[in-house]
């Protein structure tokens, strides 16, 4: 695990990456790499995420400064941004069911092959998916997520990179923290080792590669 | 009464003490504030909280103690936080006990629409689809016509949320149960009759022979 400033953190992401970006409605968002991301201007990303949040807020910076080609989203509809670009062409929107999606993304990070889930069964979800037949009941098959960067916020970060999160601004974070390749974490306050206690690390240091240093 | 008043007061008597309950944005937020005084349920918040209180007095809101729609909430004693994979592991997975959603439309066979309007709303389906395919009882808050057409239809040309057969729909003219697979008319608002409730609905609705009067 490495401190990084927030400039060099950003500048390792790529034009056309595929990112993972913790939040729900902008509430555990990495504002700060949001901001920097629009700055450096990487382009053509894909992001998979809860929602766009708002314009102004979260994803929605990266939105409205036209830097995301494709969103694997659950919900666009408190951005009306992002449903202009997606009517537009500018933009695809690949909707998902929120609980699928965070099952997606948590096979990705567990090695699994996907899940199967019963919801969207009979819904347009299910279309050029296969259906499995577990013990008589139907369940779709849903593919495994994974991303070239994870941007995770966390409450609490330590110089080895265990996290821990705050109330409802965990929710996505500890989940991409496991499926991205590269794991970049922002955090609210970075403490000494030791501080946050075992039982209140919810991602290890392990799975975190970069901490952006607080200034 | 107004329309969305009758029609929370109403869904706030399905409450039970001990129950996990998760409120959808809009009328269902509303539930909330008619929890009969002896009842106690756990509410969650889909993003990641069991114990949700009310909106939080002026200067007491935190930016990181919010519901689904992203606004403040606050917690109450006894509450807990999680990440998404629990949460919606607790709404596919069967632990929620009633949930309460919007909708378009519900059709005869009690399927919900709820999610999108082709070509003018793609709001994407954020929980509803899990909450609706997961939770034990699935409780509709919605208007009984939008526009002066009926939202209880004989099939949702809208696309499903489900096609799991809902429990309950509740309009601020009608409850509609779904015994057999089949729309069934229990209960009318005050001063609502039978057949004005016949007259607004496109669906073609048994009324049950014990149809009663909303208490409210």
């Amino acid at each position: 695990m490495k401190t990084v400033p927030l400039e060099q953190a950003v500048t390792m992401i790529p034009d056309g990456a595929r990112l993972m970006i913790g939040g729900f409605m902008g509430v555990g968002t990495p504002e700060r790499l949001m901001d920097e991301i629009v700055r450096q201007g990487k382009r053509n990303l894909t992001v998979i995420a809860n929602d766009t949040a708002k314009p102004g807020t979260g994803i929605g910076k990266l939105v409205s400064a036209k830097l995301v080609r494709t969103a694997i989203v659950s919900h666009i509809g408190l951005n009306r941004e992002t449903q202009q670009q997606m009517i537009a062409g500018q933009m695809t929107v690949e909707l998902a069911p929120q609980g699928t999606l965070i099952e997606r993304i948590r096979a990705g990070g567990c090695g699994l092959g996907g899940v199967l889930t019963p919801t969207g069964v009979g819904t347009v979800v299910e279309e050029g998916k296969r259906k499995i037949d577990v013990d008589g009941e139907e369940y779709l098959l849903e593919t495994p997520l994974r991303a070239d960067f994870a941007l995770v916020h966390a409450f609490l970060a330590d110089y080895l990179g265990n996290l821990a999160y705050a109330l409802t601004a965990r929710n996505f974070n500890p989940i991409i923290a496991m499926a991205g390749a590269t794991v970049i974490a922002d955090a609210e306050h970075i403490v000494p080792v030791g501080l946050i206690a075992p039982d209140h690390v919810v991602t290890p240091a392990p799975l975190v590669d970069y901490i952006v240093a607080n200034t | 009464m107004d329309p969305q008043t009758i029609i929370a007061k109403r869904i706030a008597q399905e409450l039970r003490s001990g129950m996990l309950v998760n409120l959808g944005i809009g009328i269902p937020t509303l539930v909330a504030n008619y929890v009969p005084a002896d009842v106690r349920v756990f509410f969650q918040s889909e993003n990641g909280l069991i114990g949700t209180g009310p909106i939080p007095e002026e200067g007491m809101a935190h930016p990181t103690l919010t519901d689904a729609g992203g606004q403040p909430v606050t917690a109450l004693p006894g509450a807990s936080t999680f990440d998404s994979a629990v949460s919606f592991g607790l709404i596919r997975g069967g632990h929620v006990d009633m949930t309460v959603l919007g909708g378009l439309q519900v059709d005869q066979q009690g399927r919900l629409a709820n999610w999108m309007i082709p070509g003018k709303m793609v709001p994407g389906m954020g929980g509803a689809m899990d909450l609706v395919t997961g939770a034990k009882r699935v409780v509709v808050a919605m208007q009984h016509t939008a526009k002066g057409k009926s939202k209880i239809v004989k099939q949702c040309t809208l696309p499903l949320t489900s096609v799991r057969c809902v429990d309950l729909v509740v309009t601020e003219m009608a409850v509609i149960s779904f015994p057999g697979g089949r729309a069934t008319l229990i209960e009318t608002a005050p001063d609502v009759s039978t057949a004005q409730i016949l007259e607004a609905t496109e669906a073609e609705l048994v009324v049950s022979s014990e149809v009663r009067q909303m208490r409210l």
